[in-house]
């Protein structure tokens, strides 16, 4: 528990100067915060600025915060004077994970008021937005795991989290694309979100998660067995 | 009888087909300096890091405090303290910030951050940035992380490495108090007169076997053959002979034809001895 608490503790004071993870953070939660009060077109679904920047918060700021914290740990040489003084793999994962994940839903918070989320469907967005972080955070530790370098990881996750997070913008406009989109998870949590009135998620929108989830963790496991932690 | 510090018994280990380390036998005693030397490439960190359990190795021992190094648990790893040369630094924190990631891992109170600080001469930048450290002030906090934990048995790879020789002294001095409180360091090194300074014991390696082994005294003295008298003529140029039996006869021949200015004595030392072992100079 130290362990996870000294990496903890120094996320905290590194992200607060480390502008460039910061803003990940803020970003999103912004803007949507600005386009929802500022963009009022007649017909356009409600919330609709606030439920598409929650989707794509959850495909970026997880994903490249994850990589870009592991990738410049490992190419700064800071990682490895941790795991000599004895903080376990795990127990880094888990650090920069939980805080992570944190700041991700103080940032979904943001979303959550936007929305005007209560009771049930309040519930139903907390745990859709949370699982979609976790997912998300899944990839950028495999990224960041598998890259040598920081350039490196934004090579890879650049491409991948653009793929990701603006394909479900992207399904509103194209048949083919929502297809093809529906394979992600992303997809499904935005199709959630939109249906979260409803307070309903379909059986395969769990499904398509889940095998999200499946292919994320083959995939960091993977990474982690061909180049471990250092 | 107490376990050595550290100890070593024919240890290899090959990168693919490349061996860097063939048979690597030797003891650390407690409270001494000892000190690893070689080239850079002879396999000096590659040891360190069997030697604390960050890689493994193909064959053989290694063993600290007892304890075979492959086995060693996260408790076993806060009795010893690891710097070495590319431990990164957290940039954009200070210095104190720096340390209390760590002091954290440790359990190491304020004071005792504010003390390792003391100890490498950086109270007084305890507040600034990392980025903004001299590469001497950047070792030096890589010593305090050290320092701060107050181990038995430092492991220290190439500490003063491109330092100027002001800052490399002050390190030297924190190694000589360290070895006074009976800590036992053990020291990786290319630089022979950092060797010769504070070493009781010396490891000369070269291509991953050991060519030398003993206190840095002894192995001079083992190549006293090249021991010279070196003189400087009346006309401006120098004679250079070996320093033995005959030695005297052409001196006094010398001074009696009033040729001879001035007369030195040059002795061995660790950097002449592993030229004539290998071949090479150290400080590559």
């Amino acid at each position: 528990m130290k362990n996870i608490k000294a990496v903890f503790m120094k996320q905290i004071l590194d992200t607060i100067k480390n502008k460039t993870v910061f803003i990940q953070f803020l970003m999103f939660p912004i803007i949507a915060v600005i386009m929802e009060n500022a963009v009022k077109i007649e017909d356009m679904p409600e919330h609709f600025f606030a439920k598409l920047f929650a989707v794509m918060f959850i495909g970026m700021s997880p994903l490249s915060c994850m990589s870009a914290i592991i990738s410049e740990e490992k190419e700064k040489n800071t990682l490895r004077a941790l795991m000599m003084s004895s903080v376990k793999p795990w127990q880094y994962l888990v650090s920069v994970g939980a805080y992570i994940f944190i700041m991700c839903m103080v940032g979904m918070s943001v979303f959550a008021v936007l929305c005007e989320h209560k009771g049930k469907a309040l519930t139903i967005f907390i745990f859709c937005t949370a699982f979609g972080i976790i997912l998300s955070e899944l990839a950028g530790a495999a990224i960041g795991i598998f890259s040598k370098n920081q350039m490196a990881a934004t090579s890879l996750t650049l491409p991948i989290m653009m793929i990701f997070s603006f394909s479900p913008m992207l399904s509103m406009f194209n048949e083919t694309i929502k297809k093809i989109a529906g394979i992600t998870y992303l997809q499904q949590i935005s199709n959630i979100l939109n249906g979260i009135v409803m307070s309903e998620i379909s059986a395969k929108s769990v499904v398509i998660i889940a095998a999200n989830f499946a292919v994320g963790l083959v995939l960091f496991t993977a990474a982690y067995k061909k180049k471990g932690l250092e | 009888m107490e376990a050595a510090a550290i100890s070593a018994s024919n240890i290899v280990k090959s990168f693919g087909s490349k061996r860097v380390l063939d048979g690597i036998s030797f003891t650390v005693r407690r409270g001494q300096i000892f000190g690893l030397l070689g080239p850079s490439g002879a396999g000096k960190t590659t040891l360190i890091k069997i030697l604390t359990g960050q890689l493994d190795r193909n064959a053989g021992t290694a063993e600290i405090n007892g304890l075979d190094a492959d086995k060693l648990t996260g408790e076993d790893n806060k009795k010893f303290g690891i710097m070495m040369d590319n431990f990164g630094i957290y940039e954009r924190l200070n210095c104190y910030e720096n340390l209390k990631i760590f002091a954290e891992i440790y359990g190491v109170k304020k004071d005792g951050i504010l003390n390792a600080l003391k100890k490498v001469g950086l109270e007084n930048a305890k507040k600034t940035s990392a980025a903004k450290l001299s590469k001497g002030m950047r070792s030096r906090l890589r010593l305090a992380r050290v320092f701060m934990i107050d181990p038995d048995i430092l492991f220290l790879d190439e500490p003063t490495s491109g330092l100027d020789p002001a800052t490399a002294d002050e390190i030297h001095k924190i190694m000589l108090a360290e070895k006074g409180k009976g800590k036992t360091i053990f020291l990786t090194t290319h630089t022979m007169s950092e060797a010769e300074k504070l070493c009781n014991d010396i490891v000369m390696i070269n291509e991953g076997k050991i060519v030398e082994h003993g206190s840095p005294q002894e192995i001079c003295r083992r190549y006293n053959h090249q021991r010279m008298l070196k003189i400087h003529l009346s006309d401006g140029s120098d004679i250079q002979f070996p320093h033995n039996e005959n030695a005297s006869d052409k001196v006094a021949e010398l001074i009696k034809n009033g040729r001879a200015e001035t007369i030195h004595t040059t002795e061995p030392n660790l950097e002449t001895v592993f030229m004539e072992l290998t071949g090479k100079e150290l400080a590559v």
